[in-house]
């Protein structure tokens, strides 16, 4: 092996795959370290892939990855104790030619994707973790410091695609350590049926069409949080995940919170007689636009969880990660041809197509959602129990008269959350966040 | 490879982590408690509650110990602790740790 590449890609999920995978077919000569036994061996999801971003970068992605189903429906649970309220689409629309979002296991489609860089023409190294950055004296990388025996090799330019617990960079000093209330940890387990049997009990007809449900509500018990349940083939992919500062301070124990989802009246019968294959926990980044660390520097960038890239409020990471390491490759590949060195100052072109892109536009437009809810615990507590104590007064028939029980689910809504300029500052502070 | 059930965890934890597959890296523990001497902190005794597998408990000293076999490398014991210096943690050597199936 050569000890001199055009480009190391630190890590081999989505982010680093889509960063090795376009610079390599674009005839660059790229190293990838994974610390896994396989790429994916490390890594977790919900998981619902967004098929644009790997469009872009793969166009006929579905001929062969590993796809779990089509999404065909969608649906909101706001949660109490013993009910639900919930909202749902479906449409037929999404049974269509080339489908719009699916289910997948991460650790079968990382390797599948991985395949593809490989086949690209990029090196791949697993079982390695990398230890440091090499620097120059002004503070340039000029490579990496591997586990191996004699573990250094250098680069032009090194990709930390390493995931949100990035310690490469913290390690170096580019980026800052993470705050407990930026991450949530989430905690997952995936639960096998028979084929037949999800499909019944998601009333799906097509054998690839699927359903996802995302949850809210007491299913975080008071933390900022939410919950998740999505079909695959043959399993169920079902999860929690709130602010670790929040399960630090309550010291819930996360999979307890699981324990208590999977019993949920609503929940248990979707699960019923399934075996469960594996628990799995992780962290994602939850800070948003304002816990963005720096993205650049001369010899390096960060792409995918790493800078942060995940869009809480619309739960999708996966496509960020891809489309960042993406947007990386086309930049080190255009500065290459225009015979530009891959300073901070040149590296501003991937600032500028990240600025330019969804990513950064998402991100900056729920801002202050982060801030909001980790403030504002009533949306996850007060406000879901007393939407579901108001739909059982009205559909709960018993001699009471309707203007009667709408007046006293409004006087509920009042005492839960303290008065009414309460709530109308909420409604407006949301409104506001959400912009 | 070791199928490994950590010993610190509750019968239902081991249930739990019975269905993951871990390579263990023998004598070369990638998580380590620093007791500090004033005692431990709030931050680490939490981990006895809600590291996701169980790793930490309380010993018979009254100390909050580790046991990290079980650990999935989610970063969040280090993260809680990365201010009162209590918790060292690092990846553990390439290949070995936890290995998802599924994922
Ligand atoms: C429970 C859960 C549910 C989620 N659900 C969804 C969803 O439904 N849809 C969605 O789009 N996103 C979802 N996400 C977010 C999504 O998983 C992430 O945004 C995405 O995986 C980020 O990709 P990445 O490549 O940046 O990082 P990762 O996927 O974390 O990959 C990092 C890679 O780097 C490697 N690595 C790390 N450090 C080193 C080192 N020092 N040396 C060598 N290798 C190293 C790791 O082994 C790993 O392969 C979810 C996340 C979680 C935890
Ligand atoms: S990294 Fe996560 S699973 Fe491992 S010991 Fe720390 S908190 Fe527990």
């Amino acid at each position: 092996m050569s000890d001199h590449f055009d480009a190391i890609v630190v890590g081999a999920g989505p982010s680093g795959n889509a960063a090795a995978y376009v610079m390599a077919k674009a005839g660059l000569n790229v190293l990838q370290i994974d610390r896994g036994e396989y790429p994916g061996s490390k890594n977790v999801q919900g998981a619902i892939l967004y098929a644009d971003a790997l469009e872009r970068i793969i166009p006929d992605f579905r001929d062969s990855a590993p796809l779990e189903r089509h999404v065909i429906e969608q649906r909101f649970w706001m949660l109490s104790e013993r009910s639900h309220t919930g909202a749902q689409y479906r449409s037929d629309d999404f049974n269509e030619e080339k489908p719009n979002r699916y289910t997948i296991l991460r650790a079968q489609f990382d390797k599948w994707f991985s395949r593809q860089v490989r086949a690209a023409g990029a090196i791949l190294i697993t079982e390695t973790t990398v230890k440091d950055l090499i620097k120059t004296e002004s503070g340039k990388v000029i490579g990496v410091v591997t586990d191996r025996d004699g573990g250094k090799i250098h680069a032009d330019i090194v990709v930390l695609a390493e995931g949100v617990n990035g310690m490469v960079g913290q390690r170096a000093g580019l980026r800052p350590e993470i705050k407990a209330n930026h991450v949530a940890l989430a905690v997952k387990e995936t639960h096998f049926l028979p084929e037949e049997t999800v499909r019944e009990r998601f009333n799906l007809a097509g054998e690839d069409d699927g359903v996802v449900i995302e949850v809210l509500g007491s299913v975080s018990s008071g933390m900022v949080g939410t919950g998740f349940l999505y079909t695959n083939k043959e399993s169920i992919s079902i999860g929690v995940g709130c602010l670790l500062a929040d399960f630090a301070e309550t010291r819930i124990a996360p999979y307890a919170l699981l324990d208590k989802f999977k019993s949920h009246p609503s929940v248990a019968p979707l699960l019923k007689g399934s075996e469960m294959k594996e628990y799995v926990a992780h962290l994602i980044p939850e800070g948003g636009y304002d816990a963005i660390p720096r993205l650049t520097g001369d010899g390096w960038l960060i792409v995918g969880d790493a800078g942060q890239f995940v869009n809480a409020v619309h739960r999708e990471g996966s496509n960020l990660a891809m489309t960042s390491g993406r947007l990386a490759a086309e930049t080190i590949i255009q500065l290459r041809a225009e015979g530009k060195q891959p300073t901070e100052e040149n590296l501003k072109l991937y600032r500028d197509k990240l600025a330019d892109s969804f990513v950064m536009k998402d991100l900056k437009k729920y801002r202050k959602v982060p801030h909001l809810l980790e403030k504002n615990r009533q949306f996850f507590n007060i406000y879901p129990a007393a939407l579901n104590r108001a739909m059982q007064a009205m559909l709960r028939v018993d001699g009471t008269d309707k203007r009667s029980k709408e007046a006293e689910a409004m006087r509920d809504l009042k005492r839960a959350r303290g008065g009414w300029w309460r709530v109308a500052t909420d409604l407006f502070k949301f409104a506001r966040a959400w912009r | 490879m070791t199928d490994k059930k950590p010993e610190t965890a509750s019968p239902k934890m081991e249930e739990r982590l019975y269905q993951n597959r871990y390579l263990v890296d023998e004598g070369n523990p990638h998580v380590t408690i620093h007791p500090q001497p004033g005692g431990d902190s709030p931050a680490l005794q939490s981990l006895t509650q809600i590291c996701p597998a169980g790793c930490y408990r309380t010993g018979e000293t009254g100390r909050v110990e580790v046991v990290a076999d079980g650990c999935m490398e989610c970063g969040s014991c280090r993260i809680l602790c990365q201010a009162t210096g209590e918790i060292e943690w690092s990846y553990p050597r390439g290949g070995y740790g936890i290995l998802f199936k599924f994922g």
